[in-house]
């Protein structure tokens, strides 16, 4: 029989992080699944206006890479559709997103835009278009500009399987790598673009294998590994601080809901699904820490009582909220002048 | 006094503001060391550095998207086509990205995408374009098309000054064909949005913009000697956003207008005059409003196909006169 003296202590933590610092990991990837479940019965209850992009099973990937940046130095990263999680890590917060897929007046984008596209360089993420790939080349200007200044910073985009067919990722990339710009490019490889899978969008191997065509190195990790998925972006990310440039980041996970909530993934086999979600990066993150001795299952169920709350009071507190009158829509095309021109049918 | 040319204009302008504000940096195509395609921006790097004038590969949507970016952080880039019938490259950038950042996202987005357009020098179908009409449809985006040199270089430093983004469609058939007296001691700006009065006439008015300018005064001319008509010649400046009160102050005082324009006819800016026209001083009109255009086809590269396709001095003649007699 062991006496406690004998227990052996926990293992070193890796890449450098502090058990605070584990938990604030399992908090962001508890929070971006706990916050799309609140979505998804609020969409069920048709409160939710539009559509609903789930990240389910991709949590690690999101959430390990943003905190890898760092936002006291003035970091910018720059989210797609499947990282509710990175903009959680950069301080978006519930209320916010709550907002803006029920599309209140006060959301961040006051009803402009849908779901999570919204963010400025202050808050630590700029918002995406719809238009894939279109993001490389503004990530590219905005590392840019922080070369031109000569200031310590790095930004960071987020790409798909599907993205990196596009010009845009093709021409942003090229010219990230010719100017040698403080920027990491990471291509989640979730293996389906809406319906496509990865071997239809590209003949290569491995997504990382562009990296060759553009002269930057790059790396591919293991999605569902949160740690793992940390310690690679961070790697690149001082590399790109310290002015050595691009690094390319290939995340292989599995996007485990559908394009959207409509979709029936009819395209997606059940043996596939079950094997991924074996592999579910919160439940294999909560035995990681478990079995290391870096927490316990109370002190996480401490965590997931405290996200219960706090999307219990979002929830509460922006549901009634009103949405934007008619009549805001049509001021802050430009500066000057301040409000487009109104049609006499607009006066009745 | 120095005689600037319209090119020289421009790149007095960008100078000018170079120097005025270390914000704001050139990127594109061979502007560098080669110093553009056309010299506009020759001795730019060696004043400025290549921090701040920037050689790009060939990528349209690379060139406007970074640029975009770089505007969010504060910097005010001007970006080249090296000609713009090249900006159809970079068209879903502009008007998905740029032309939307500051109304979706509260992202402001000032900067410049500037080129050569325009016909009249047989560079084909590639390099002989006028793409204001498939802009003037992207709310967010404001469109200048100087037509003198004093307007070249105040609007290009009204455009680098302007907290949105700015198209600047200079036309290359000008660039050294017109010379003016810049004084060099004076700031010379011209605001966005505002039209010039290019000839005071009251039989009727030509409304037009960039090199077309020159063909309505010429016309004009020849409609008072030969015809005794009195013709007065609207010069816009800025397309986005359109300078109505010009317009009507013209129509309400002439009550004939002929809108003319290098760009093919169909879906043409004239038919958005047109329709402003109607909406705004219908009343005033005596005659429909006419309008002389490129024919819709491609700008072919022969000499007698170029010439027959594009506006002529004799086109905007006769349209002239089928007005004044209606």
């Amino acid at each position: 029989m062991a006496s406690p003296n004998s227990v052996s202590p926990p293992p070193a933590i890796p890449a450098g992080l502090s058990v605070e610092q584990l938990l604030d990991l399992y908090y962001y990837m508890r929070l971006t699944r706990s916050l799309e479940e609140r979505l998804v019965a609020l969409y069920r209850q048709a409160k939710v206006v539009g559509g609903l992009f789930r990240s389910l099973g991709q949590e690690a990937d999101a959430v390990g890479s943003a905190y890898a940046i760092d936002q006291d130095k003035g970091d910018i990263l720059s989210p797609l559709i499947r990282n509710l999680g990175s903009m959680l890590v950069c301080g978006a917060t519930p209320v916010e997103v709550l907002r803006q897929y029920m599309a209140k007046a006060e959301s961040p984008t006051h009803g402009r835009d849908l779901n999570i596209h919204y963010g400025t360089p202050q808050q630590g993420f700029i918002g995406q278009i719809s238009h894939l790939g279109d993001m490389v080349p503004v990530m590219g200007g905005i590392a840019l500009s922080f070369k031109m200044r000569g200031e310590d910073r790095v930004a960071l985009v987020y790409v798909g399987d599907g993205a990196m067919s596009t010009g845009t990722f093709h021409e942003g990339i090229n010219f990230a790598a010719v100017q040698r710009l403080p920027l990491v490019v990471i291509a989640e490889n979730n293996g389906y673009a809406f319906s496509t899978p990865t071997a239809k969008q590209s003949a290569v191997k491995h997504l990382t294998d562009k990296a060759a065509a553009y002269g930057i190195p790059s790396v591919r990790a293991d999605g569902n590994d949160v740690l793992a998925v940390y310690e690679v972006t961070r790697r690149a990310v001082d590399r790109a601080r310290s002015g050595e440039g691009v690094t390319l980041i290939e995340l292989e996970t599995y996007r485990r809901k559908g394009h959207a909530e409509h979709d029936d993934q009819s395209y997606q086999s059940a043996e596939e699904m079950e094997r991924w979600e074996a592999d579910d990066p919160i439940d294999r993150y909560i035995r990681q820490l478990t079995t290391s001795g870096w927490s316990t299952p109370a002190a996480l169920a401490d965590i997931d009582r405290r996200i219960a709350d706090e999307l219990a009071a979002a929830v509460a507190l922006v549901e009634p909220e009103a949405g934007p009158g008619a009549g805001t829509a049509l001021s802050g095309v430009c500066l000057d002048p301040p409000e487009a021109e109104r049609e006499w049918y607009d006066r009745g | 006094m120095p005689e600037v040319t319209y090119l020289e204009a421009i790149r007095q302008g960008m100078w000018e503001e170079m120097e005025r504000d270390e914000n704001v940096f050139i990127l594109g195509e061979d502007v560098g060391a080669y110093g553009g395609a056309f010299k506009v921006t020759d001795g730019f790097l060696e004043r400025f550095g290549a921090q701040r004038v920037i050689d790009t590969p060939i990528s349209e949507a690379a060139i406007v998207g970074a640029a975009a970016g770089a505007a969010h952080m504060g910097l005010r880039p001007i970006a080249e086509m090296q000609f713009i019938d090249f900006i159809s490259c970079a068209y879903d950038m502009l008007t998905n990205y740029v032309a939307t950042a500051r109304y979706r996202a509260g992202l402001p987005t000032p900067m410049v995408v500037r080129g050569p357009s325009g016909g009249y020098v047989r560079g084909g179908p590639f390099h002989s374009q006028n793409p204001e009409a498939a802009f003037l449809h992207t709310p967010g985006l404001k469109i200048v098309c100087p037509a003198t040199a004093r307007d070249a270089k105040g609007l290009i430093k009204a455009a680098v000054r302007d907290e949105d983004p700015v198209l600047y469609f200079e036309h290359k058939y000008l660039y050294r064909r017109i010379k003016e007296d810049l004084p060099a001691d004076e700031e010379i700006l011209t605001p966005i949005g505002k039209a010039r009065l290019a000839r005071e006439g009251h039989d009727l008015t030509i409304v037009t913009w960039s090199a077309m300018v020159f063909k309505a005064l010429e016309a004009a001319e020849q409609l008072a000697s030969e015809d005794g008509l009195s013709v007065e010649v609207i010069d816009l400046r800025t397309l986005l956003p359109m300078d109505d009160q010009a317009i009507m102050a013209s129509v309400r005082k002439t009550n004939r207008v002929l809108i003319a324009h290098e760009d093919t006819r169909t879906g043409g800016v004239a038919g958005e005059i047109t329709a402003r026209i109607n909406n705004d001083a219908f009343e005033f009109l005596d005659a429909p409003v006419k309008r002389v255009a490129a024919h819709d086809v491609p700008l072919p590269y022969a000499p007698a196909l170029e010439d027959f396709v594009l506006p002529q001095t004799d086109d905007l003649v006769a349209a002239a006169r089928w007005l004044a007699a209606y």
